[in-house]
């Protein structure tokens, strides 16, 4: 999956209820879908809803056995998440290194001159 | 010297982020590497691209345009308007990424420089989109080509290594 082609993995990520059943998820591993909504006190179709967009966002994968509906977290697009964000901090910190550079020997050049 | 690190903040669904940063250099110095050309040339281009400023004014109104080219040969451009140059405090500019598929897709950067104790300076840059969008595409680095790519290549690898991950 390209991350950059999953636009509805960032908007899926805004939301405050999203974002907690995506922490529960990543510490229990698998809960099916009552024991998610145990966790919270909103209607249990409101939060059907949300288990949905994290599905079409590709956040959690669902999974039926017997009776049940079992949710866990898609570790591949957990793990693009990681990588962006890596990513866009190793651009960055590669351009700021090279600024220390010049800064360094901006210092040097100004000492000299001061003495 | 004291590694310096850089903090990234990009919050899901919003149309910015954030770029924070201290230098142990006076502020005066570190805007002096982002409006003189010379110095400018020496840190802006990742280090195996060459890095091409083909036009810099910086001063309000002034206009700027550079091309990175890596060992391919494949060149990409950007360029943009210095909406404000107020030293030595903050850079105002649009930014537009040449190489997207359709024109218009620009961004406002502020560069905000502030004074630290013992002649260091803290950096913020804001770059704000016109949609969440252009922001995930932008801020990921995804203005490079093949990131993507690089992105499903390390999927597959990941996919094999690790199963799980704590959010």
């Amino acid at each position: 999956m390209s991350l950059l082609a999953n636009q509805e993995l960032f908007s899926a990520l805004a939301d405050p209820t999203r974002r907690s059943i995506i922490e529960l998820l990543a510490n229990n591993g698998q809960m099916s879908a009552t024991e998610i909504f145990d966790n919270f006190d909103l209607t249990n179709p409101a939060v059907s809803q949300h288990l949905r967009v994290l599905r079409e966002a590709e956040l959690v994968q669902m999974e039926k056995s017997a009776q049940k509906h079992l949710y866990r977290l898609n570790a591949k697009t957990m793990h693009s998440l990681e990588d962006w964000i890596k990513q866009t901090t190793q651009h960055w910190d590669e351009r700021f290194e090279q600024l220390d550079g010049v800064l360094e020997a901006e210092k040097r050049k100004t000492q000299k001159k001061g003495r | 010297m004291s590694k310096n690190k850089t903090k990234v903040i990009v919050e899901p669904g919003k149309q910015e982020f954030f770029i924070i940063r201290e230098f142990d250099a006076p502020r005066e110095l570190v805007f002096k590497a982002f409006t003189d050309p010379k110095l400018y040339v020496q840190w802006l281009g990742p280090r195996r691209m060459k890095m091409e400023l083909e036009k810099f004014e910086p001063r309000t109104g002034g206009m700027w345009r550079y091309h990175h080219t890596d060992p391919e040969g494949n060149r990409y451009s950007f360029h943009g308007v210095n909406h404000e140059i107020l030293y030595p405090e903050r850079l105002i500019d649009t930014f537009e990424f040449e190489n997207m598929p359709e024109k218009g897709h620009v961004s406002l950067e502020t560069a905000r420089f502030e004074e630290l104790p013992g002649g260091r300076t803290k950096l913020t840059v804001q770059s704000i989109f016109q949609t969440v969008a252009d922001r995930d595409g932008m801020a990921g680095g995804g203005m490079e080509k093949g990131v993507s790519e690089g992105f499903e290549r390390l999927d597959e690898l990941l996919e094999k290594t690790r199963t799980m991950v704590k959010a």
